[in-house]
């Protein structure tokens, strides 16, 4: 059996090996048309069409999700496995508890952004402003993005000189932390959650015509763009010095701490970037929704994070894309199985580890650092 | 802030928190052992520790057990319980390790790996649970439910003694009792016993005792099943003291036990008790203090209050050295 | 070989490209059937949506079950109708319900929706079923701040926290002739909100404590009640947790009168809760079956097995009202939200007929105090509101 599972494996290693190599080889411009073309079918994804294709839309069946609705949660998903990745994929430190950010960027826009937060009501009654104020939706972007970088570096400041598992204990306490103050606290809303959160027309309304409550394709199309645009930035931070300075970390602290690259500084600067960038997405998230409560930040979610990085194959952006976009497409295509949900998603998550741990799409160092890993294995365990 | 509860009934409010904690202490237990070994945060104890329940559930029920039974019939209630929770619990945690883990080990993989299957072992195993549950009460017309199973009170409960206006029922005796026995014997077999310096020996450095002529797989199926059996009796006690259960009964409680193994010093056996003892004690003060919803916060400021200031727990990492 | 890879992937996206460009349309997954005249005939979608599956199902299962039986029921009456309902399982989480909402709203064929079965989600997905003109009718989300903005679409044949709120008040006080109530609360919207209502209508209360869900110690919550010296205590929350709570109550020797609300009115939890539930009153806004109207608790006892548990008869009549109102030649989404807000009518559960707000007539609400007896909740009395 577990010869089979190996040869099996070495094959498909091959294959896929062969076809990251092939396509790094390609000429530049057809690898840019490539992406184009690509990208193109992204944006084309909600109206999917394509007889013969049609069965992958989740409204295929019927009791299905809306299709368009789903392939939003698939990219808020996807910024946020770019975001972790940059924590656990490219410097190494294993977050449980980056619900916690999505959580804050989340509860900025709604605590600030609309006008049923307490907060928004107390700065109304403190500042004798009208009924209808609340702070507009671009100002909430920033802010979100700030707060979560902040909480970033407070959460990171005390706690990044502890070892690997401690960090993942203690950052798993941090977002049940944010979870249960949510959930407790009248100022947030508390457990009746909040609700008209603005989105980029302003308060949500029957009236917006392009980001409104029935089509979602437009907020797809939103969060797609957001996306990409977070790829492209990530990717520049990833062979800048900084992002060099990580990969140095990674592999060995000390060595990286003799040459003059301070552990502590980057690692701060990696919180700082992931907490943000989960931010980013519980802000784009929760605008869609207009609506959101503190049941939906459970610890769980963090875990289905990390596993979307893990799957998809930790530091390589193209795979934990691609694991993020399967763990939150897949369970709502296959409603069918509806209490074996979880079940299935359980097995699959050991199946893969046991079958491909470098994930669906390595990153090719990492899948080097496994394979030299594998040669250290001595040979009686 | 309710100081006028907590310290007016200060000692009843101790008494409480170290029961609650003696058995966060027990499976923090298989946590540290685990973890003392292989370095890997076994996620699934939780969900051996659920197995567990479960067991007892189902041989309380198969034996007919009703509330307080005659003390001939109780004897033989629990232990039946303990060997079907000790029996569930201890082959649950071997299967996982034989099935999931040892192939990781051969391939040497990075914790995260290792991580992230236990989560999905977890997973498995306690959905596996859920629809099961529910398949099971479907039966009974109430739908595809995750219901609490309750389960007979085979012992009621009784204040045993009194100090001083404090009361200590006989439950809690009987699992603070249990905990330090059951650690102390633990202690005893890891520091005393030909196995147990396997176990060391493994914990301080894998190759050298392989060289040494220690069976290194050997050694972790042992780890894995002490813990287990140890799981086995914290279930045991929580189908005497709460006499419920439910399919995720092992997530809340699996977090607290890691958590305080980890305050005590993750890999160190006295420092999952202490771990264990103190987070119980925490968590019931500041229930008291403030409302129940917020003693998740305290636990976990505990905790990282802690970490600051002693970055490897109270007591330090160390199973593998010498006079744990 | 390289040449070759090239041309696969350039004829993988030209192709890729075609069709995109030929089948450029956003076809749904089912077309929605529209008849050109609209009303008059006897067809059409009903959509219902609620955590079907998951940890809180066992609450919203029964009322799905008296969906389905009004249903059935009608099939059998009106064999010439074709009337179909549609689940959507959200398992209870309100961006999985906004989803499902917007597939709901854009699918033409869709008319009305029963539901949602949690207030959560039935605030989440108001705005987008009033910007759509359709009509909800949940069978049991009983926030009280669902009814009290101005959106037209929310209907419940339920009544609100509130309602249910004074009758506690008035049952602790005139029946229990309670002096020292403790209240405790899950923290949940319902649970918050239920106990809210009830602080309120007490005025003063010996204690209080807020416990969280999934939570299995309870030693904290014990020890107020004892120091209180509570004499009732009022649980607004779910089986899950009140069933240990009751439990560890009686065991640490608490003999204070233990009352909850319908999130108990729950076969599981005289089962859960084992001996220690003997005795405990469980007040809800549902007659007992002896009392409901026609054969309903009977036909529904038949089908499932077991007794119409919570919101049982609100799902029944939830659904009839609609499947009347189709029949009645409403069938638009327009015709039926007219017809709701102007439905008056003896139902299985209560006399329905909504207010403005959508909640049904404050007067009409009958709220009944059950007992534990023997592991089974059998009715008691009556609570007046007045």
């Amino acid at each position: 059996m577990m010869e089979i599972i190996r040869s099996w494996n070495d094959r498909r290693r091959d294959l896929a090996g062969g076809v990251g190599d092939r396509w790094r080889a390609l000429p530049r411009w057809q690898r840019a048309v490539a992406f184009v073309a690509f990208v193109g079918f992204l944006y084309y994804l909600p109206l999917l069409g394509i007889p013969g294709l049609t069965w992958l839309r989740t409204d295929y069946v019927p009791g299905g999700n809306n299709w368009a609705g789903v392939l939003f949660v698939c990219a808020v998903y996807v910024l946020v496995a770019i975001g972790l990745n940059v924590v656990v994929g490219l410097a190494g430190l294993l977050d449980l508890g980056y619900v916690g950010f999505f959580a804050i960027g989340a509860y900025s826009v709604a605590l600030f952004g609309s006008t049923q937060s307490p907060v928004v009501k107390a700065l109304q009654n403190q500042l004798g402003l009208p009924q209808d104020w609340a702070v507009a939706w671009a100002v909430c972007l920033p802010l979100a993005i700030a707060l979560t970088m902040i909480s970033g570096v407070i959460l990171g400041w005390p706690t990044l000189r502890l070892r690997g598992d401690y960090l993942a204990i203690v950052t798993l306490g941090f977002g049940e932390i944010i979870r249960i103050v949510a959930r407790n606290s009248s100022w947030t809303g508390g457990p009746q959650g909040i609700a008209g959160i603005p989105g980029p027309q302003g308060a949500p309304s029957a009236d917006n015509d392009i980001f409104g409550f029935i089509d979602v394709k437009p907020w797809y199309w939103l969060a797609l763009t957001v996306v990409l645009a977070m790829v492209f930035g990530v990717r520049r931070l990833e062979q800048s010095r900084v992002g060099r300075a990580w990969l140095a970390i990674r592999e060995d602290e000390d060595a990286a701490g003799v040459m003059g690259v301070s552990g502590f500084k980057y690692k701060l600067w990696a919180f700082a970037m992931g907490a943000a960038l989960g931010g980013l997405s519980g802000f784009v998230f929760a605008s869609r929704f207009n609506f959101i409560d503190p049941t939906q930040f459970n610890p769980q979610l963090s875990i289905l994070f990390v596993a979307m990085v893990v799957v998809g194959g930790a530091g390589n952006m193209a795979g934990v894309a691609l694991g993020a976009f399967l763990l939150a497409y897949l369970p709502e295509r296959f409603r069918g199985f509806e209490e074996y949900r979880n079940l299935v998603f359980g097995l699959a998550l050991v199946l893969v580890m046991l079958i491909r741990p470098q994930g669906l799409i390595p990153s090719r160092r990492r899948a080097r650092e496994l394979e030299d890993r594998a040669k250290e294995a001595p040979a009686n365990v | 802030m309710n100081f006028d509860e907590l310290f007016g009934h200060f000692g009843q409010h101790t008494v409480d928190g170290l029961a609650k904690g003696a058995i966060y202490a027990l499976v923090a237990l298989g946590y540290t052992l685990v973890y003392g070994v292989l370095k890997l945060i076994n996620f699934a104890h939780s969900e051996v520790f659920m197995v567990g329940t479960f067991a007892v559930v189902g041989v309380w029920t198969a034996m007919g057990a009703t509330d307080s039974p005659p003390v001939g019939t109780l004897i033989l209630l629990l232990v039946a319980g303990l060997a079907a929770a000790m029996a569930a619990s201890g082959l649950t945690a071997v299967a996982t390790e034989r099935i999931a883990y040892r192939r990781l080990r051969r391939m040497n993989a990075p914790p995260l790996i290792f991580l992230i299957t236990a989560i999905g072992v977890s997973l498995v195993l306690s959905e596996a649970y859920g629809v099961w549950l529910a398949r099971f009460f479907q039966g009974d017309g109430l739908g595809s439910q995750r219901l609490v199973v309750g389960m007979p009170a085979v012992i009621k409960q009784d204040v045993l003694f009194s100090v001083g206006g404090t009361d200590v029922t006989n439950i809690q005796f009987i699992i603070f009792v249990s905990a330090l026995v059951m650690m102390a014997g633990l202690d005893q077999f890891i520091n005393r016993t030909r196995y147990g310096r396997g176990v060391r020996a493994v914990a301080q450095n894998p190759d050298t005792a392989a060289l040494m002529g220690v069976n290194k797989d050997r050694v972790i199926v042992l780890i894995f099943l002490l813990g287990g059996l140890l799981a086995g009796v914290a279930a045991l006690l929580w189908a005497i003291r709460y006499g419920n259960t439910r399919f995720n009964v092992g997530f809340v409680l699996g977090l607290k036990a890691f958590t305080a193994a980890v305050l005590g010093g993750i890999g160190n056996l006295r420092g999952a008790l202490l771990g264990g003892l103190l987070l119980g004690v925490v968590e019931v003060y500041a229930a008291t203090l403030t409302q129940s919803n917020w003693e998740d916060v305290a636990a976990f400021v505990v905790l990282v209050v802690v970490l600051l200031f002693r970055p490897t727990g109270l007591l330090g990492e160390s199973l593998g050295r010498a006079r744990a | 070989m390289r040449r070759k890879f090239v041309r696969t992937l350039g004829v993988a996206f030209a192709i890729t490209g075609m069709l995109a460009a030929a089948g450029c349309q956003d076809s749904g997954g089912d077309d929605p059937a529209t008849d050109a005249t609209g009303a008059a005939k006897c067809t059409g979608k009903i959509a219902t949506f609620g955590a079907f599956t998951g940890g809180d199902s066992g609450l919203v299962i029964p009322s799905l079950n008296g969906i389905k039986l009004a249903f059935e029921q009608f099939k059998q009456k009106n064999a010439d109708c074709d009337i179909t309902l549609q689940e959507f399982d959200t398992q209870g989480a309100p961006d999985q319900a906004t989803g499902i909402a917007n597939g709901i709203v854009q699918d033409e064929s869709f008319l009305a929706v029963i539901g949602g079965g949690f207030s959560g989600e039935s605030k989440a997905t108001m705005t987008q079923f009033e910007a759509a003109g359709m009509v909800m009718v949940s069978q049991s989300a009983t926030a009280t701040e669902l009814t009290a903005g101005t959106n037209k679409a929310f209907h419940r044949v339920v009544g609100n926290d509130g309602t249910q709120g004074a009758a506690a008040v008035v049952y602790i006080k005139n029946v229990l002739k309670s002096t020292k109530p403790f209240v405790v609360d899950d923290g949940t919207t319902y649970g918050q909100g239920i106990i809210a209502e009830v602080k309120k209508g007490l005025g003063a209360v010996a204690g209080e404590d807020r416990i969280q869900k999934d939570q299995q110690n309870f030693d904290a919550t014990i020890g107020k009640i004892k120091s209180a010296g509570a004499d009732v205590v009022a649980y607004g929350g779910y089986t899950n947790e009140a069933a240990p709570l009751l439990k560890q109550m009686r065991a640490a020797g608490v003999t204070a009168k233990f009352l909850g609300f319908d999130g108990l009115y729950d076969p599981n939890f005289p089962k859960g809760a084992g001996a220690g539930a003997e005795g405990a009153i469980v007040t809800c806004p549902c007659l007992p079956a002896s009392e409901a109207g026609g054969t309903f608790a009977a036909d529904f006892e038949k089908k499932f097995g077991i007794a119409p548990g919570s919101y049982g008869a609100e799902g029944f009549d939830a659904a009839n009202i609609l499947l009347e109102g189709i029949k009645a030649g409403k069938g638009t989404r327009k015709g039926l939200l007219e017809w709701v807000d102007a439905y008056d009518k003896q139902g299985v559960s209560k006399y329905i007929k909504f207010a403005d707000n959508g909640d049904v007539d404050k007067s009409k609400v009958v709220i009944w105090a059950y007992e534990i007896k023997g592991g089974a909740i059998t009715p008691q009395q009556e609570v007046s509101l007045s």
